[in-house]
């Protein structure tokens, strides 16, 4: 792999730009891997990378069945932050965050972090409750957060209007180091860097079954063949359940469409993140000037990869409340992505029924700041059977009562 | 967007009007089942990519609750039929057994 430089960039500038090389080798499958990831999502390639990185596994496959970051991880409005409520999200989410300071220089691939400030406007009273709580816990786990009064937020997003009749602003949690990232950016600079370490990405062919014998995964069978592995990693994001049907157990998992727009691009106006809960929708610009704006959910299953016109509607027509000058904007684009929603609203990175089979799912609408992290613990998790950073995240946690419960910190799409 | 026709009042209501209420037939397990019931029923919803069974409830016209048949894919509805039953009518799966044959969702006479 040759290296990304400025100074690169000055050689082929004088020499016609001939001698960029392709980012990932195309490759067709062996038959036989120590790892197979399924999906090429960014929780997938980041998993694979760790693996390599950490561990020395690079005897991997990933395996997907469109393009590479065309799932949620192409799909979403890019937010990132790390203050929610329960310890262990805590772990998982700052660790991403934390990495993401560090990964353009980590894959040598520019992922445009920009930790510009994630902003979470209460505009009820039990708002401001619940993240005063959320304060004072992310003190206690050292993620640094702070309320911060109107005036304070009309000092940093002054296009916001305070004394919305319905949706009044109260204040704010205020996540210093959150922002936003190139979605596309970090799955390409994922698979640059695995692909380097001699592992095979493999688009346009889908996993239609698993093989197994006597409770052991043995491999998977695809469009393009079967494919013999040791381990499997399953994660597909909206599809887990049907893999996981695959691989002979269920999850406690449903999928439905999650939903982002843009508009046309304008000059900057606001240099954070800004989410508003009680109306479900929230807002960045970015750095090519749209407003990009992210909606609720549907209230059905869904694997259409559409989203509703009326959800875009409930959206638009609080935030203008809120954010009157967007009222004159036209939207550009409009697309939804299938999200995979646990009933604690927290991941799920597991052992499963299957021996040498585990799956990392359920990050639901909120799993693109997370890939960092856990692509590290599932890493982790697989090539040794346990990771602190996983722990608390098994599938059977339902089962045993031992929820994670973020339906507050993560109960809008974000 | 939507659209189901309520078995009650007869009005082919758009998703607004509606509320959506999960998973069709679900058997409830109490105290004194066993963990797999108890887990199965509270936490293991079905989550077919096609054919689906749901409740639904007309909640911004008659009020009343009642099923729906719908593939998640194309967001076909086979039909809708009343709430006071724990299967879906026999001339319904008929209809989608023409329609996609070889379908397959949890076997309604196993618990959930
Ligand atoms: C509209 C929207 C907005 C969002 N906003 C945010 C946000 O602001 N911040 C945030 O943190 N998160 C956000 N999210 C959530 C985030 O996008 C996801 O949690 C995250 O991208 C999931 O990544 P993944 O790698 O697990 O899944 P994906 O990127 O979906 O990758 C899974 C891959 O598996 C492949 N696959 C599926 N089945 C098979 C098969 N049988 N064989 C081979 N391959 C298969 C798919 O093609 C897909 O490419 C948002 C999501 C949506 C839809
Ligand atoms: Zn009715």
């Amino acid at each position: 792999m040759k290296r990304y430089s400025a100074f690169a960039v000055a050689r082929e500038a004088l020499t016609g730009h001939k001698g960029w090389e392709r980012a990932w080798r195309k490759a067709q499958p062996k038959k036989r891997y120590d790892v197979v990831i399924v999906g090429a999502g960014g929780h997938g390639l980041a998993t694979a990378y760790y693996l390599g990185k950490r561990f020395g596994i690079t005897n991997v496959a990933i395996i997907e069945k469109g393009w590479l970051g065309g799932g949620n991880t192409g799909r979403n409005t890019t937010i990132i932050r790390s203050n929610y409520l329960q310890d262990p999200s805590a772990a998982i989410y700052e660790k991403a965050r934390s990495l993401y300071e560090t990964l353009s220089q980590d894959l040598n691939y520019n992922v445009m972090f920009s930790p510009r400030g994630v902003m979470m406007l209460a505009q009820t009273e039990h708002e401001v409750r619940g993240y005063l709580r959320t304060v004072h816990a992310n003190a206690l786990q050292g993620v640094k957060t702070r309320f911060i009064t109107p005036a304070e937020v009309k000092k940093i997003v002054p296009i916001i209007r305070l004394d919305g009749p319905r949706y009044p602003v109260l204040g704010a949690l205020w996540q210093d180091r959150g922002g936003t990232a190139r979605h596309d950016a970090v799955a390409w600079g994922y698979a640059r860097a695995c692909s380097a370490m001699g592992m095979d990405i493999i688009q346009k062919c889908e996993v239609t079954g698993v093989r197994q014998e006597a409770g052991r995964v043995t491999g998977v069978q695809t469009t393009k063949g079967d494919i013999a592995c040791d381990k499997l990693g399953i994660v597909v994001a909206g599809h887990s359940g049907v893999v996981a049907n695959m691989a002979g157990f269920r999850l406690p998992i449903e999928c439905v469409a999650l939903q982002a727009l843009v508009s046309e691009p304008i000059k900057p106006v606001m240099d954070c993140v800004v989410m508003a809960n009680t109306v479900h929708g929230y807002m960045s610009q970015s750095d090519k000037g749209e407003m990009v704006i992210g909606g609720g959910a549907d209230q059905f299953n869904n694997y259409s990869q559409r989203g509703s016109f009326h959800h875009v509607e409930e959206t638009v027509r609080a935030l203008i409340e809120t954010f009157p000058m967007l009222s004159r904007l036209k939207m550009l684009r409009w697309w939804g992505g299938i999200v995979d929603m646990t009933g604690d609203r927290s991941p799920i990175l597991s052992k499963t029924p299957l021996e040498g089979c585990f799956i990392n799912c359920g990050w639901g609408t909120g799993g693109f700041k997370a890939i960092p992290g856990s692509g590290w613990g599932f890493a982790e998790l697989m090539a040794k059977g346990h990771s602190p950073l996983t722990e608390e995240f098994s599938m059977w946690r339902f089962r045993e009562g031992k929820f994670i419960d973020e339906s507050v910190a993560a109960g809008v799409a974000h | 967007m939507l659209t189901l026709q309520c078995p009650h009042c007869g009005v082919h209501a758009e998703e607004t009007e509606l509320t959506g209420g999960g998973e069709a037939h679900l058997k409830r397990f109490g105290p004194g089942s066993d963990d797999d019931a108890f887990e199965g029923y509270l936490f293991l919803r079905e989550n077919p990519k096609g054919v689906h069974f749901e409740r639904w409830r007309h909640s911004y016209g008659c009020g009343k609750w009642f099923h729906a048949a719908r593939c998640t894919v194309t967001m076909e509805v086979f039909g809708t039929y009343t709430a006071q039953t724990s299967k879906p009518p026999q001339d319904l799966l008929d209809r989608i057994s023409e329609k996609r044959p070889g379908w397959r969702w949890r076997d309604l006479n196993e618990p959930a």
